[in-house]
């Protein structure tokens, strides 16, 4: 697929050596195209936050090729991985990561002033992100002044601000009750369906349900996948 | 379903009359199907003469005539096996006893068999979840919420399954299926 935000190809981590050699991931092949929303579920200690680490470049593979936006990232120095990191992914988190000193759409701009974005264009950015998705009353809170939802929902709208186009998402849901938790779901398959791909780890099914194709991980291998319907 | 299947799983391990049939199918489903004997000889004489099991040759000292399961009948059960059940109203209790019997049945890979289904589930769910969608966007909140019954079911299910997965012992080798 040569259109793939994100391309894995026999993807392994494993951690330790002789006896105490744990593989992670075993030969995983995992390809992601705009505008797909992938689940990854699995038991715990199956290899799902591990393959996100690896898919963002937060951790190598032991072997493997990983193309993000088109670029093999295995082997690339930190300083180049760290500015296509800022530049084409953005992180979502269980316990949301907002940096607790600024407002929310503080939070949402910084991405951009990280990438040099000016501060009047990046609040500007930040405003109209919030705003599409109906958050714009919560703009100058701070994040001890907003619920976990809405919590999460900057953080994902901080995700997909500017150029990037691919979110990673480490069970954005966990935290939250049924009824918010399907507001960060729709959040994100609105933002696929306009584009974005992201790649969710979730472990529940009601939450993996809302993406195209639910991957099942086993022991750091791919055991099956739930396709399209 | 399926009491034909679940008597055919219990005729693949060893040869049996009706009455100890009985008695293990509702340990091996943990009475969750409970049967009579009478149901269990009618399902035998059907199975016989669809030639999925004959008769073993054998009496018990009571004069009882056991069974044994053919080839016929080993390729349909092995079909039941390989296809998830359809989800209408039976289903669940169907899949209940579905798994119990491959549990308890040593030729049965049973892990495959949760697999199977927890892939149907999800993939019922994930219809169920546009559908929903859909209804929302509609502003249909009573849709919404009938949608939502059948998700929580479903929902209950993959956990169901998932628990069954953790709790049966690893199967030698685990075949990859359907990857991309």
């Amino acid at each position: 697929m040569t259109d793939s935000i994100l391309d894995l190809r026999a993807v392994t981590r494993e951690h330790g050596t002789g006896d105490a050699l744990v593989q992670a991931l075993r030969g995983v092949d995992l390809q992601l195209a705009p505008g797909e929303l992938v689940a990854v579920m699995g038991p715990s200690g199956s290899g799902k936050s591990t393959l996100l680490n690896i898919a963002g470049g937060l951790d190598a593979p032991t072997s493997g090729s990983v193309r993000l936006a088109g670029t093999e990232i295995v082997g690339m120095s930190a300083t180049a991985l760290a500015a296509l990191r800022r530049t084409s992914v953005g992180y979502v988190f269980q316990d949301y990561n907002l940096v607790p000193t600024l407002s929310a759409v503080e939070n949402v701009a910084l991405p951009l002033e990280l990438d040099g974005v000016g501060w009047r264009d990046a609040r500007r950015q930040g405003l109209e992100a919030l705003d599409r998705i109906g958050l714009l009353e919560v703009a100058d809170r701070f994040p001890d002044e907003m619920s976990g939802g809405q919590r999460q929902r900057v953080a994902i709208a901080r995700a997909l601000v500017g150029p990037r186009q691919l979110v990673l998402a480490d069970e954005p849901t966990g935290a939250l009750d049924t009824t918010t938790g399907e507001f960060v779901l729709t959040q994100l398959r609105d933002a696929c369906d306009a584009g974005a791909a992201a790649l969710l780890v979730t472990h529940e099914a009601r939450y993996a349900a809302w993406a195209d194709r639910i991957v099942y991980l086993q022991d750091g291998l791919e055991l099956a996948t739930q396709g399209a319907v | 379903m399926s009491v034909s299947h679940g008597i055919l799983s219990l005729l693949e391990e060893r040869p049996q009359h009706g009455y100890g049939l009985r008695e293990q199918f509702e340990a091996a489903t943990g009475g969750t199907w409970p049967l009579n004997v009478g149901q269990v000889y009618t399902t035998l004489g059907r199975l016989e003469r669809d030639g999925m099991v004959e008769p073993d040759g054998a009496t018990d000292a009571h004069g009882r005539n056991a069974y044994r399961i053919t080839d016929d009948g080993r390729a349909q059960l092995g079909r039941w096996y390989a296809e998830p059940i359809a989800r209408d109203g039976s289903a669940r209790e169907e899949l209940v006893a579905k798994v119990a019997l491959a549990v308890a049945n040593p030729a049965v890979d049973a892990r495959r068999v949760i697999h199977v289904q927890r892939a149907e589930t999800m993939r019922a769910m994930q219809v169920l979840t546009q559908r929903k969608r859909v209804a929302s966007q509609a502003g249909d909140v009573a849709q919404r919420l009938v949608l939502d019954s059948q998700l929580f079911h479903a929902e209950a299910e993959v956990r169901w399954l998932d628990h069954c997965i953790a709790q049966i012992p690893e199967a030698p080798t685990m075949p990859t299926e359907g990857t991309t």
